[in-house]
């Protein structure tokens, strides 16, 4: 076997990666975006006035927090079946993705409400302004701004963990990398593309994140600019 | 088959995979530790250097997966002559992929101790050596230790990737038992309910544990 990184090789191989960096792209994307409903579910479990709604909501939220999300994918993806629901695999590691990190997004948002002042609250109910009206006039604007690093590091997160889903067969970046590097019997320059492509893709954005962090601090008055 | 049945002819299986697996979290939490320790202070250097590549060295880890990088640690790395037993390349991707997110955790704390204790420990004319050694790092436990519970936490759910360079822990031998039995329901959950156990009533205990014992230590905690 020949020693060292083929150059030519990997030319050959780029536009097969760059399709499924796409694809990778698209399931961090739609995860995401599960995610961050199902992240509002969890939240209205948690603000609900019933206990017992309240503690069920925090032991599954528990639950999903402490389990592998591998296992989690590899459950939903053979057990959904005996129970006669049949679905693809792009679609169960979409929902698994949804829950796993909802439960997580829950958390961002809980803090970022802990977050507003209770003199804002107590300011509204002065006012006699309705619950509604608060949360979507005083409450969440300011609430909003606190969210966003925390939003934004678990997009990369999930950008992350995207490689998991090529364990189901979903046909994104790893998956193909594996593929070609069967085919060819070659590893080394798949699994260096992915990765350096990892790196161009979330360095950048995890950068970025660091950078609205900042501004939300500066913008909070917790460090002076 | 009932669930009493399925334990009690494949329950052992499982348990010894589940032993892998705390020998896996055991060597890669020691691991992680210290390259935590070494990264986050190096990346506090005034040395461009030392810094520079402490920086690098976090960057990179961070930014790929760390599935990308345990395949790489096992079937690349064999491409340059060095092959590594799985479980190896397991621990040492585990531990490099979270030493680099722990060593941003030890820069915080070091950073979050007051600036006064330096200018104390510098007119007592400690060494720069000492000065860290037994004035700093004493001081950053309580400051850490709850985001490194945290990080734990995630490296016990993270060792489930293993599975997938061969190495015969939990996730491999549900995995292993899924494809005999095709009982996934029972062999998948299973899995769940011990990684859940192991996180929450082990894991967790233990590192909250450490935190009250790490307060009580700078005298913060309740005596």
């Amino acid at each position: 076997m020949e020693m060292g990184f083929k150059w030519d090789f990997a030319y050959e191989i780029l536009p097969q990666m760059l399709l499924a960096t796409l694809n990778t792209i698209i399931a961090a994307g739609v995860g995401y975006a599960i995610a961050l409903v199902v992240g509002l579910f969890f939240l209205l479990g948690q603000r609900t006035p019933y206990k017992i709604i309240n503690v069920i909501n925090r032991e599954i939220v528990e639950f999903i927090r402490s389990t592998p999300l591998l296992i989690q994918l590899f459950f939903v993806y053979f057990v959904l079946p005996q129970f006669g629901i049949k679905l693809s695999a792009w679609l169960c590691g979409m929902i698994t993705i949804g829950l796993h990190f909802g439960t997580y997004l829950s958390e961002v948002y809980r803090g970022a409400l802990e977050g507003v002042s209770k003199t804002q609250w107590e300011a509204c109910r002065a006012l006699n302004f309705s619950t509604v009206y608060t949360y979507r006039r005083i409450v969440l604007p300011q609430a909003f701004p606190i969210a966003i690093p925390g939003m934004g590091n678990y997009l990369v997160g999930i950008f992350k963990d995207t490689p998991l889903l090529s364990t189901i067969g979903v046909a994104e970046l790893f998956h193909a990398a594996t593929a070609v590097g069967g085919y060819n019997y070659r590893y080394l320059e798949p699994y260096t593309m992915v990765g350096v492509i990892f790196l161009i893709l979330s360095v950048p954005a995890a950068m970025w994140v660091r950078k609205l962090e900042r501004r939300v601090n500066v913008a909070q008055g917790k460090i002076k600019q | 088959m009932s669930y009493f049945a399925f334990l009690a002819e494949h329950g052992t299986t499982l348990l010894l995979g589940t032993v892998t697996t705390v020998k896996v979290l055991v060597c890669s939490i020691i691991l992680y530790v210290i390259i935590s320790m070494i990264f986050g202070l190096m990346r506090l250097s005034k040395n461009p250097i030392v810094q520079g590549t402490a920086t690098v060295y976090i960057e990179f880890f961070r930014g790929t997966s760390l599935l990308v990088q345990l395949f790489w640690a096992y079937y690349v790395l064999p491409f340059f002559g060095i092959s590594l037993e799985a479980f190896t390349a397991g621990v040492a991707a585990l531990g490099l992929n979270f030493g680099a997110y722990g060593a941003e955790i030890v820069r915080g704390g070091i950073l979050a101790v007051p600036k006064g204790q330096w200018e104390a420990a510098h007119a007592l004319n400690f060494s720069p050596a000492k000065r860290i050694k037994r004035i700093i790092i004493p001081q950053i436990f309580p400051i850490i230790l709850p985001p490194a519970a945290n990080l734990t936490v995630e490296l016990l759910k993270a060792t489930a990737l293993v599975a997938l360079v061969t190495v015969v822990d939990l996730t491999f031998e549900a995995k292993q038992i899924n494809s005999i039995t095709w009982l996934s329901a029972q062999c998948f959950g299973t899995a769940l309910l011990i990684y859940y156990f192991m996180a929450r009533f082990a894991l967790v205990p233990f590192l909250r544990w450490l935190e009250v014992l790490a307060a009580k230590k700078v005298g913060r905690g309740k005596a």
